[in-house]
């Protein structure tokens, strides 16, 4: 079972927002609630999804792989989004990211030993006038105007909740 | 007053049927029209993707005489009364097209001694006509992890210019697509993401449309040259295609069966598995003659005298031995 | 204080709920448009505003609207572009998270105006948080009977619904946004057919920026005439500027059309200058694909007039000497940055976020990335300077959608504008390189 109940009648609702055979349309907002549910995209929940939109398994594979917010390979149980385009880097995104790197003893890239944090790097979240800025899903809430030390408390309070 | 619409091409005028592109229009003319690397005749929804057949629009109508603003593709854009269009007359639609033809080449690995699509190779007549014969990419070249498609089709992806005519077949010609394009910009990539093979009825015709050497026929691999090969219009009667194929020889032996394909390089019957691969032995045909070449082919006209390809770019050693 | 069109009760507490959206005059325009008007006089107020599109081509949106197939027996569609991606900018995210009211008011104006019975707001994926804010006061609407059948018991009816993208900068690209809202890749489609004629579903579709929508119902309120008395010429209205980079007070502005671009930036009620009393190097007016600019440049015209904050000042000069309005993605350079390695990130960017369907921006693209980390990291050519002029100038006006332009024009105004620097880059690597190995991070792929 890769959906509860209650996830697949929320699947069937989103489905009628489209007109009649369009409901490839769902595909994104499904593909979404899946990975809030499993935390990545494995092949066999790809064609769970295929099976429930009525695609081929192909289908689902091109479009969760054109878009950089589903994982396709297994992450930690905090995926920690951190901007590195332009205007967050004329405010220090560069070197906060070496501080990301230096405190959870990863790159980016990787998942730290203890499955808690996966460190990935993003372009323009737009909120440049207030960066650095990651953020965090599966409610990918933000957070803004980030310094080492934010960020460090920040993750105290993630390892505390885990 | 006539449905047909006149349209002027480098200088050349010609009615067409409202409806009828700019390529179409030139290939009716039949010179110097566009090259086409990723619009395919026979298959919907193909073209758009390459910019190589961008053209200059120089009078839109004649109602509207301006000139378009920017170059467009020839194959989507159709023509309309009074257009005025210029493509090899256009000094700036051949530079654009020189340039892509570098785009297309910078990560394409060069490795034509080695391909068995050279000699049939639209990139390398594309080279040959609108290319430098020097390279400026001193960056790495991009390369793929390998993968399996079955035990017919061979994938190279590092040769792939991302067409889609491969994917718009199997839509179109196919029950079921269990490939297409996978991954976003530069990295795409022609996959089936799982490992999973290619095989149905009809897919062998994937090697016929792809206009490089990134889907060749497995079984034909390392065979022959092309242009060593001697090629025979032959049929056989055939429930699930027109059996219509041509059959590649070598001397005595069938080494290789395909479709038969207009001046265009497009196929005009897709043809079955079985037809491709089951019937090597020259009984099972009945062979008409053989196979007129268009005299723009390597195989008729000893076209590659001139190197294609710089002296300086090595062919890397793992394309030999892959 | 310049006159304020979307943004005059953003502080106003609870704004977000619709009691007090409603409170403060929200959707007066909703019963204006569906009890005294028809659709054309909405389109035809809209057209007389002289309203351009907001997300960054300044298209004329009443005429926009006029290309919509009406002889088409096809169902007619409103998207809204909220996948505000453009670097520099976040105007739409901040007035979604405020003011979700707003857009959702327009929503029904400018639906009903085209003939819509079924609109989408396409938010990227990322502001998943927006998207909770924007679902949740559509859903007070429809309890409120501003959306559903018959709204405010007129024989208009609206379903509206909020679509998220998935991470992709090219599905801001109208085409690639439809594809996107199709489940599919984000790949731009050729044009033509336009959405007008051939968009979501193969129906004739408007797709217009948060910002766009949301000023309409002003327009329906206080009339088109009244809003193209705001600005100077054809820069009609307000405009919302997101202001960062190395300013005193970053931030989403709302500018009457017209404001000096040295008000803008020196002046307290905007930006309030540049920090710690650095000293001005260059500004990326319009999000990050638009020209990039020199202090002199930005300040005034090469014909020494002063610059200001509208459509025709800012590309005053046209590529040689000017820029464009763009999104109003305003991002400010002091002179501690470095050109080449914002160019670097730039070009990184475009890169990352091609949608590899057209040769020239997939194969271009990276080229240009990969010559530019070179010369950043010291491993340049002065011959590279004129092959990335080149190349950039291949990819421009060639691919399917405005991604090359996009990619190419950052390339060639820093070049143009900041040669020298590229070529200090070329001749002294290590002391430019000195500069930010402290802030070297991994910020490969």
């Amino acid at each position: 079972m890769f959906f509860s109940e209650s996830r697949i009648k929320e699947i069937e609702e989103i489905k009628k927002r489209y007109p009649e055979g369009r409901h490839k349309s769902a595909l994104l907002p499904v593909l979404h609630l899946a990975q809030a549910d499993h935390s990545w995209l494995s092949v066999d929940l790809m064609d769970e999804v295929a099976r429930l939109l009525k695609l081929e398994p192909i289908e689902v594979y091109e479009v969760a792989s054109f878009y950089t917010m589903f994982h396709l390979k297994p992450v930690g149980k905090y995926v920690i989004e951190v901007c590195r385009t332009g205007p967050c880097c004329n405010v220090g995104a560069e070197e906060l990211i070496h501080h990301m790197e230096d405190k959870l003893g990863i790159r980016i890239g990787e998942t730290t030993s203890d499955g808690l944090f996966t460190l990935k790097t993003v372009e323009c979240l737009a909120a440049c006038g207030t960066g650095p800025v990651l953020q965090i899903g599966p409610e990918y809430h933000y957070h803004e105007n980030l310094t080492p030390e934010k960020f460090d408390q920040l993750i105290s309070e993630l390892r505390a909740k885990a | 007053m006539s449905d047909k619409l006149k349209v002027t091409i480098d200088g050349t005028t010609i009615e067409v049927d409202k409806g009828t592109t700019i390529l179409q229009a030139a290939r009716m003319i039949g010179k110097n029209y566009p090259p086409a690397m990723c619009y395919y005749t026979p298959l919907k929804n193909t073209g758009g993707k390459c910019r190589v057949c961008l053209v200059k629009v120089a009078q839109a109508s004649e109602a509207n005489p301006r000139p378009m603003p920017k170059l467009v593709a020839s194959c989507l854009t159709q023509v309309e009364q009074g257009m005025v269009v210029e493509n090899e007359t256009s000094p700036e639609v051949l530079e654009a097209r020189n340039g892509v033809v570098e785009f297309l080449l910078i990560n394409h690995p060069l490795d034509c001694p080695v391909c068995d699509q050279a000699g049939e190779c639209d990139l390398q007549n594309l080279s040959f006509d609108h290319g430098k014969g020097i390279t400026r990419y001193e960056e790495g070249r991009r390369e793929f992890e390998k993968i399996d498609i079955g035990s017919k089709v061979q994938l190279h992806m590092t040769r792939c210019i991302l067409c889609y005519r491969c994917v718009y077949l199997a839509d179109q010609l196919t029950e079921k697509r269990v490939h297409g394009v996978i991954n976003r910009g530069d990295v795409s990539e022609i996959s089936t993401y799982i490992q999973n093979a290619i095989e149905n009825d009809f897919s062998g015709n994937i090697i016929d449309v792809c206009p490089v050497g990134a889907l060749t026929d497995k079984t034909y691999r390392f065979k022959q040259r092309v242009w060593f090969s001697k090629p025979f219009d032959a049929h056989r009667n055939c429930s699930k295609c027109s059996g219509k194929t041509v059959l590649w020889m070598k001397g005595d032996d069938i080494i290789r069966v395909t479709s038969r394909k207009d001046k265009f390089g497009e196929v005009i019957d897709f043809i079955c598995n079985e037809c491709r691969y089951d019937h090597k032995n020259p009984a099972d045909w009945v062979i008409e003659g053989p196979r007129h070449i268009e005299d723009t082919s390597v195989i008729s006209a000893n076209k590659y005298e001139l190197p294609v390809v710089s002296p300086a770019v090595n062919v890397d050693a793992k394309f030999v031995s892959e | 204080m310049g006159k304020k069109i979307l943004l005059e009760h953003v502080d106003v507490p609870g704004i977000q709920t619709l009691e007090v959206y409603r409170k403060m005059g929200g959707y007066q325009a909703v019963e204006k448009a569906l009890k005294s008007m028809n659709p054309d006089e909405v389109v035809e107020e809209v057209k007389k505003s002289g309203l351009r599109g907001r997300g960054g081509a300044g298209f004329p949106t009443g005429m926009k609207w006029s290309f919509l197939d009406k002889k088409s027996d096809k169902p007619r569609y409103l998207v809204c572009n909220a996948d505000e991606s453009e670097p520099g900018t976040f105007k739409d995210r901040y007035l979604m998270q405020r003011i979700p009211h707003m857009l959702i008011e327009g929503m029904i104006c400018s639906s009903f105006a085209l003939g819509a019975r079924t609109s989408y707001i396409y938010v990227r994926g990322e502001m998943m948080y927006v998207i909770r804010i924007l679902e949740k006061a559509i859903a007070e609407a429809y309890a409120a009977g501003l959306l559903g059948k018959n709204i405010l018991g007129s024989d208009y009816s609206l379903d509206l619904y909020v679509q998220p993208g998935g991470g992709a900068y090219i599905c801001g690209e109208e085409t690639a946004l439809l594809e996107s809202l199709e489940g599919k890749r984000g790949n731009p489609r050729n044009k033509p057919p336009f959405p007008a004629v051939w968009g979501l579903y193969g129906c004739p579709t408007v797709v217009n920026n948060v910002e766009t929508i949301a000023d309409v119902p002003w327009i329906i309120n206080h009339g088109g005439d009244a809003y193209a008395a705001i600005g100077i010429g054809k820069s009609t209205g307000t405009k919302l500027i997101s202001a960062c980079g190395n300013i005193k007070k970053p931030g989403v502005y709302e500018i009457e059309l017209g404001v000096p671009v040295e008000e803008f930036i020196y002046s307290d009620e905007y930006c309030g200058g540049i920090t710690e009393g650095r000293k001005l190097k260059a500004v990326v007016a319009g999000g990050s694909s638009v020209p990039i600019l020199p202090a002199d440049l930005i300040l005034t015209t090469a014909n020494n007039e002063k610059r200001l904050m509208t459509y025709e000042s800012l590309s005053d000069g046209g590529f040689v000497s000017g820029t464009m309005l763009g999104s109003g993605g305003f991002i400010v350079f002091d002179d501690r940055q470095c050109i080449v390695r914002n160019l670097w990130n730039f070009s990184r960017f475009y890169h990352h976020e091609s949608c590899g369907q057209c040769s020239p921006c997939r194969e271009g693209t990276g080229w240009m990335e990969k010559v530019l980390h070179r010369i950043e990291h010291g491993h340049g050519k002065m011959s590279d300077i004129d092959l990335l002029v080149d190349v950039a100038k291949k990819i421009e006006g060639k691919t399917i959608c405005p991604l090359g332009e996009a990619a190419a024009w950052p390339v060639a105004s820093a070049i143009r504008h900041f040669r020298a620097e590229f070529e200090e880059h070329v001749r002294n690597p290590d002391s430019c390189l000195k500069k930010h190995l402290h802030r070297e991070a991994a910020l490969a792929h």
